[in-house]
């Protein structure tokens, strides 16, 4: 017995050892990412220049109107008035669109890091490979194959809150005070979108000619209420793909230089807002981080300082799900593991038996 | 080695601290009261900054980590054939069985619309590349074999006319013939769901320190699973040879220790090594939060190395200290990957409010009492009286 057991010490010790060897000599290699997810045919998305933004809060009140969210009042804010001012401070179950200032010192200048103040708008992102659609257990996240927007069905949604979890940006969030709560989250307008023939496959919807060209958009469907109501730009809808084609534009012009920079659509019919262009940073934020986003920001400071966290390329997505896909990949390593586990426990089963009748028999 | 036989150890039911346990479950009913009715903010800190707190780290994370005895056992007594340790299986069941109910218990208290819970099971809702989805559908599979492969305790206490009458001793020997298959199945269960409790944790990307965010989660998870589980073992049976003064097993809990102190060994080996050859072992001496938090686990972890292998483990209050410091290793690892390592940023901090404690408190409590009901009135301790050198309790 002694010695079975030293032995079987001595297997698990070797297997232990041999477990943590493995990353040294092959750098973790069968645990390696998922392929990254590519941004869907009709992506359509949003700019946000911080520059733009004069912090009117217009997209506030018209996302709350266009999604039936009520106001918001906050305990400490309450003195101000009798609860008819919405005072949201930041996105929650009650408002999925909301402006935050950053302040610094003296906040003398807009869009300046030090002595000034500039704004962010905080809502969803609209991942290209969503860390919320990944974890939910019953695809109540969804992400739409054509448009990529990232849906959210409460009649699916068992509540577990891992998309609030694992969201890099903190974005879905829960009603944690209502006895009945549900998910909140940005969803694009969605149910505003739908009414457009280019993104809905309903029979009953007009036809329209089969173009990309963002007029046709325009005419026959209503943009998501923010970029609808935005009074200077600063929220941009329309294709992905122009977006961030207009915002290397942007990037490529001079500080101070007007510019006339198009409102609630890009290539729509709109007048545009002229305007000098402000001191950017040289970065398409949402270009590349967690693997894409398709709601990209353009802003005067750092990120950073807006709560836009530092990301890598890569989707945390795609790191777990390699993971899972790699120890569950086909069943076929639980189900070997499962047919070794029956042979072993069925032979000491058998060994019992055996051991036991042999007992009876001198008896 | 002669078969083992188990009988109910008896006795009174409703004793103080069956009492007291009982008032601790009657105030977390209160609270849970207040939970469905207003809303889970009513009675818990949790926020959309920390939207997992203690109900699912603690009675989920934590609770099934203790509900790993049997776990543990089976893989070492009918896996490896270790036919010595057979006296502890049932006990250590019988943990697994109220660590794991309850958990599930506990999940539908968190889950903030528990009324959808049954759209897990539904085919055209199943989301595969989800790691809480392989999580919730392994564990309620889990639950299920747990209770089958207790069932033989049921039947051996039913009258047999009452058994031959509803032909309840087909099912018996029907279970008693496959039992091996559910054996190997409440084996792979844990195995799988286990090891995704850490992989849960990688979508957590930078929230999550990477003292604790590695590939290797799901390997760390398993094996402090483990781990936990031979201490649960230890600590259980050494609590209930106090109480009910039944002859001790320190002779067989001294070769355990090893076996345990051995997965220690490896897990540490494993976790440091990573960190070196992730070049993140700076982040362990910052003398920071996080990397207090880890050292903390660290010494927490080779105090029990220490103990059970040297010549103190076969001393019972060495074996219960090791098995204690064990378990709060185990549960601390858990406790900082899940919540005290995690920064979403956003100035968000949480700490759980008293009521929220207290419903995780209360579920501890059920699971204590049930646990007591049933040794007391089922077959589940060895029968020490049938043989030689056994003393009467």
């Amino acid at each position: 017995m002694s010695m079975n057991r030293r032995q079987f010490l001595r297997g698990a010790a070797g297997a232990v050892a041999a477990a943590a060897a493995a990353p040294v000599a092959e750098a973790a290699a069968p645990f390696a990412p998922r392929e990254p997810k590519q941004l869907p045919p009709k992506a359509i998305g949003m700019l946000y220049d911080s520059t733009l933004c004069i912090g009117c809060k217009a997209c506030v009140a018209a996302c709350k109107e266009a999604n039936g969210k009520p106001v918001e009042q906050p305990q400490h804010l309450a003195a101000w008035n009798e609860g008819t001012w919405d005072a949201a401070e930041d996105i929650s179950g009650k408002t999925l669109n909301v402006i935050r200032v950053y302040q610094n010192g003296a906040m003398a200048e807009k869009d300046r890091e030090i002595n000034g103040y500039a704004f962010v708008k905080r809502h969803c992102l609209h991942c290209v490979d969503p860390s919320c659609v990944s974890v939910c257990p019953v695809s109540a996240m969804q992400k739409d194959p054509q448009t990529g927007v990232v849906t959210h069905n409460p009649d699916a949604c068992i509540g577990c809150r891992y998309c609030v979890y694992g969201c890099p940006f903190n974005v879905p969030h829960y009603q944690f005070d209502e006895p009945l709560g549900r998910i909140a989250k940005c969803q694009l307008c969605n149910h505003l979108l739908k009414e457009n023939p280019l993104f809905s496959s309903h029979e009953d919807s007009p036809k329209v000619p089969a173009t990309t060209s963002a007029t046709a958009l325009w005419k026959y469907s209503r943009i998501p209420a923010c970029c609808d109501v935005c009074p200077t730009g600063a929220s941009l809808f329309g294709w992905v793909e122009d977006l961030q084609a207009e915002a290397e534009r942007r990037l490529a012009l001079k500080p101070g230089e007007m510019y006339e920079f198009p409102r609630g659509l890009l290539g729509g019919d709109r007048p545009t807002h002229n305007a000098p262009v402000g001191e950017y940073q040289p970065h398409v934020y949402g270009e590349k981080e967690s693997g894409g986003t398709q709601v990209r920001y353009l802003t005067g400071v750092p990120h950073e300082k807006l709560g836009l966290p530092k990301l890598p390329d890569h989707s945390f997505a795609a790191v777990s799900e390699g993971v899972q896909h790699t120890l569950y990949k086909g069943l076929i390593a639980p189900v070997v593991l499962l047919g070794g586990l029956v042979v072993l426990a069925r032979r000491s089963a058998k060994g019992d038996e055996a051991q036991k009748k042999e007992e009876e028999r001198p008896s | 080695m002669t078969a083992i036989t188990h009988r109910p150890l008896g006795g009174k039911i409703v004793t103080k601290p069956f009492l007291i346990l009982g008032l601790f479950l009657a105030i977390a009913a209160y609270f849970i009261l207040r939970r469905f009715l207003f809303g889970m903010g009513d009675v818990s800190n949790m926020s959309n900054g920390y939207p997992i707190g203690t109900w699912v780290v603690l009675d989920v994370v934590i609770g099934t980590a203790f509900g790993c005895g049997g776990f543990a056992m089976a893989l070492l007594i009918y896996i490896f054939n270790r036919k010595a340790y057979h006296p502890l299986m049932r006990p250590a069941l019988l943990g697994g069985v109220f660590g794991y109910t309850l958990a599930g218990l506990a999940v539908m208290i968190d889950l903030g619309r528990y009324w959808n819970a049954f759209n897990l099971l539904l085919p055209w809702y199943a989301q595969p590349n989800s790691v809480i989805f392989e999580v919730a559908l392994c564990v309620m599979a889990y639950i299920t074999v747990l209770w089958l492969e207790f069932w033989p305790a049921f039947l051996e206490r039913m009258p047999s006319e009452f058994k031959q009458r509803y032909r309840l001793d087909k099912l018996q020997a029907f279970l008693k013939r496959y039992m091996y298959v559910l054996v190997a199945v409440g084996v792979l269960l844990p195995t799988m769901h286990q090891s995704s409790l850490g992989s849960v944790l990688l979508i957590l990307g930078y929230k999550l320190s990477p003292l604790w965010n590695t590939i290797w989660l799901p390997l760390l998870y398993l094996i402090s699973a483990l781990a936990m589980g031979y201490a649960v073992v230890m600590l259980e049976a050494t609590l209930v040879n106090r109480a009910f003064k039944t002859p001790s097993e320190v002779a067989l809990f001294a070769r355990l220790s090893r076996v345990a102190a051995g997965l220690l060994v490896g897990f540490l080996v494993l976790r440091w090594g990573d960190l070196a050859y992730r070049g993140h072992l700076g982040l362990a001496f910052a003398g920071d939060w996080d990397g207090n938090l880890f050292l903390i686990e660290t010494v927490l972890f080779l105090a029990p190395i220490f103990v059970l292998l040297s010549r103190r483990r076969t001393s019972q209050r060495w074996q219960f200290l090791g098995a204690v410091s064990l378990l709060a290793a185990g549960s601390l690892y858990r406790l900082n990957s899940y919540l005290m390592a995690v920064q979403p940023g956003n100035g968000w901090t949480y700490f759980p409010s008293a009521p929220e404690l207290i419903v995780t408190i209360g579920v501890i409590c059920l699971e204590i009492m049930l646990y007591l009901l049933f040794i007391k009135t089922l077959p589940v301790l060895q029968d020490h009286t049938a043989e030689s050198h056994g003393r009467p309790s």
